[in-house]
């Protein structure tokens, strides 16, 4: 199938809203749009960061799922509790694979959920007392950690509870961090916003904790901020700045320590790389410390060369020698991953829908497999996110913000890629449709995918995903014989 | 008033951000731009114009100020 013009595509998107009535039409129109390089500014051609529409299918999060499952949940050494009923911790336990070294339930509490499992009497009476008891029993318990973060869900701004001053008394009675996030998930319009308060909440509570202690710093130290370990990430990419003389400091916040976070404001180079979620404390810190923060993108080998050469640009001529000595030496392994592989996935073309940083970043390294992304959109990005991506994607290839489900599912059936990546909630459908689709949220069980290491895995279950024979045989004999007889009569 | 910040760009112009809602432009034109008097009215390239007092020029970037809405952009 040939890549659509710009009429194609804008016909397409006209096509695939008729069936929405005249409002909600008029409303989706904004989010969906066909990618012009010359435009600067992405809000002259897509609307993003707004209300979804009530009754069309959303795939977004909320602000508590910002807060606690990206932000917060990946600092090991901290006990989160989910302060309200016991669904919202409970089902998102662990779902997003944040690794961390540590022994879960002593000194590190990633995978664990606490909670303090809201009665009816609690929405009543207020939870206070509760949250005290528990914060209590929770020192008891497990008299290792580092500090806790009470994480609000819904009920707890709707019945105005006041956890800062039980956790002020709690702080002052455990001697540790406690730290209040109000990110109730009714907040904003998704989990973007969660993002932000988990931001402002870690620079009022926890990062000036250490300004002015003793700190024994080198020339070269960064802190990775924005990578969530997922599936190893972060270690994939710590590899990489210490292979060229860099001393990572802190990880923020997959792998990472409370510790390590409020260390951070020593560093010589704030090094991001999910924008979205972590852009507020890295402006912040440019601000309060003079840091400076670098955007980097550590998927497929052409971006990472590019990354790793900017990185070396801020610092001395020691380091800029040993990255080009780091990029030397990984070419060979590099090449033959390519030749491997290019070969087999040259030429297909790839849908994406994610959120954060992802649906632009991974671009560049399905372009290095000779793949094609003819279409890509945010759950949650804002203007900023898309005035990035209009730079790395094709002319005349689909943008689409918030996507409903069914728009989703029009796009793909009209445009037919060869695989999709998104979640876990897209990937039966398409699958069913006879679509291969990667998971690009949890790296479908898999990863790293960040770094050198990463490419190797991303181009292996990338031919795994497309050279499988199953979704040849999705279509049962009986209605293969009928589809023939069609086809013959036609 | 809101709370703003204005940050050097990367390609020498100033940055407006307004982290409420999360809006970044690049400012056209600001009113006063000498070591003692700085600020003003600012014009941005989105079509807003917000007012900052004037005061002395910041020694460095960014800063985070309070500033009036003096026209909306359009949306």
């Amino acid at each position: 199938m040939t890549t659509l013009s710009r009429e194609e595509t804008e016909a397409l998107i006209a096509e695939v809203l008729e069936v929405y009535p005249e409002k909600a039409q008029k409303d989706r129109a904004k989010h969906l749009a066909s990618n012009d390089q010359t435009v600067e500014q992405s809000k002259k051609c897509i609307t993003s960061n707004r209300k979804s529409l009530p009754g069309v299918m959303t795939i977004r999060g909320c602000a508590y799922a910002g807060s606690k499952g990206v932000v917060w949940g990946p600092i090991k050494d901290m006990i989160h509790i989910s302060h309200g009923p016991v669904g919202c911790g409970q089902y998102s336990r662990a779902g997003r694979r944040n690794y961390y070294v540590g022994t879960t339930g002593i000194d590190t509490f990633g995978t664990m959920n606490f909670t303090s499992d809201f009665q009816e009497k609690d929405i009543v009476f207020g939870g206070d007392k509760k949250l005290a008891k528990l914060i209590e029993e929770v020192e008891q318990l497990f008299p290792l950690h580092k500090g806790i973060s009470v994480q609000s869900e819904c009920p707890i701004g709707l019945i105005g509870d006041d956890i800062e001053s039980v956790s002020k008394k709690a702080a002052a009675a455990i001697d540790k961090p406690v730290v209040p996030v109000r990110c109730e998930g009714f907040r904003g319009v998704s989990q973007s916003l969660g993002h932000h308060i988990a931001n402002d909440a870690i620079r009022d509570w926890v990062l000036d904790k250490r300004d002015g202690a003793a700190f024994e710093s080198t020339p070269y130290d960064v802190a990775i901020i924005g990578d969530y370990n997922i599936g190893g990430d972060a270690w994939a990419t710590r590899i990489l700045l210490e292979e060229m003389g860099l001393r990572v400091v802190a990880q923020w916040s997959g792998d990472g320590t409370i510790a390590e976070m409020m260390n951070t404001p020593k560093v010589k180079l704030n090094l991001l790389h999910c924008y979205r979620s972590m852009n507020y404390i890295s402006r912040h810190m440019e601000e309060k410390y003079g840091i400076p923060y670098l955007e980097y993108n550590f998927f497929g080998p052409t971006k990472i060369i590019e990354s790793l050469r900017k990185i070396a640009a801020f610092f001395d001529d020691s380091v800029k020698e040993k990255t080009e000595a780091v990029i030397a030496r990984y070419k060979p392994m590099m090449d033959e991953i390519i030749a491997k592989y290019k070969p087999r996935l040259e030429g297909k073309k790839v849908m994406l829908y994610v959120g954060g940083l992802r649906p632009r970043h991974v671009i560049g390294a399905y372009e290095d497999l000779g793949m094609e992304v003819i279409g890509t959109g945010y759950e949650f990005g804002h203007n900023d996110d898309y005035d990035r991506t209009i730079k790395e994607m094709g002319d005349a290839t689909l943008l689409y913000d918030d996507v409903t489900g069914f728009e989703l599912e029009e796009f793909v059936k009209r445009l037919k890629p060869d695989m999709v990546g998104s979640g876990i909630k897209e990937k039966y459908i398409f699958q069913k449709m006879g679509i291969p689709l990667r998971q690009m949220h949890s790296w479908d069980y898999s990863g790293p995918y960040h770094g050198y290491d990463g490419f190797a895995i991303f181009a292996r279950d990338m031919d795994i995903a497309l050279s499988n024979p199953t979704f040849k045989n999705l279509v049962p004999p009986w209605k293969k014989v009928a589809a023939e007889e069609v086809k013959k009569a036609a | 008033m809101a709370n703003i910040m204005i940050q050097q760009g990367s390609s020498g112009g100033l940055v407006f951000y307004l982290p409420k809602r999360d809006l970044e432009a690049s400012i056209e034109s600001i009113e006063f731009d000498t070591a003692e008097k700085w600020g003003g009215e600012l014009k941005l390239d989105n079509g807003g114009t917000y007012y900052i007092d004037p005061i002395a020029k910041p020694p460095r970037l960014p800063v985070s100020l309070r500033a009036k809405r003096l026209g909306a952009a359009e949306d």
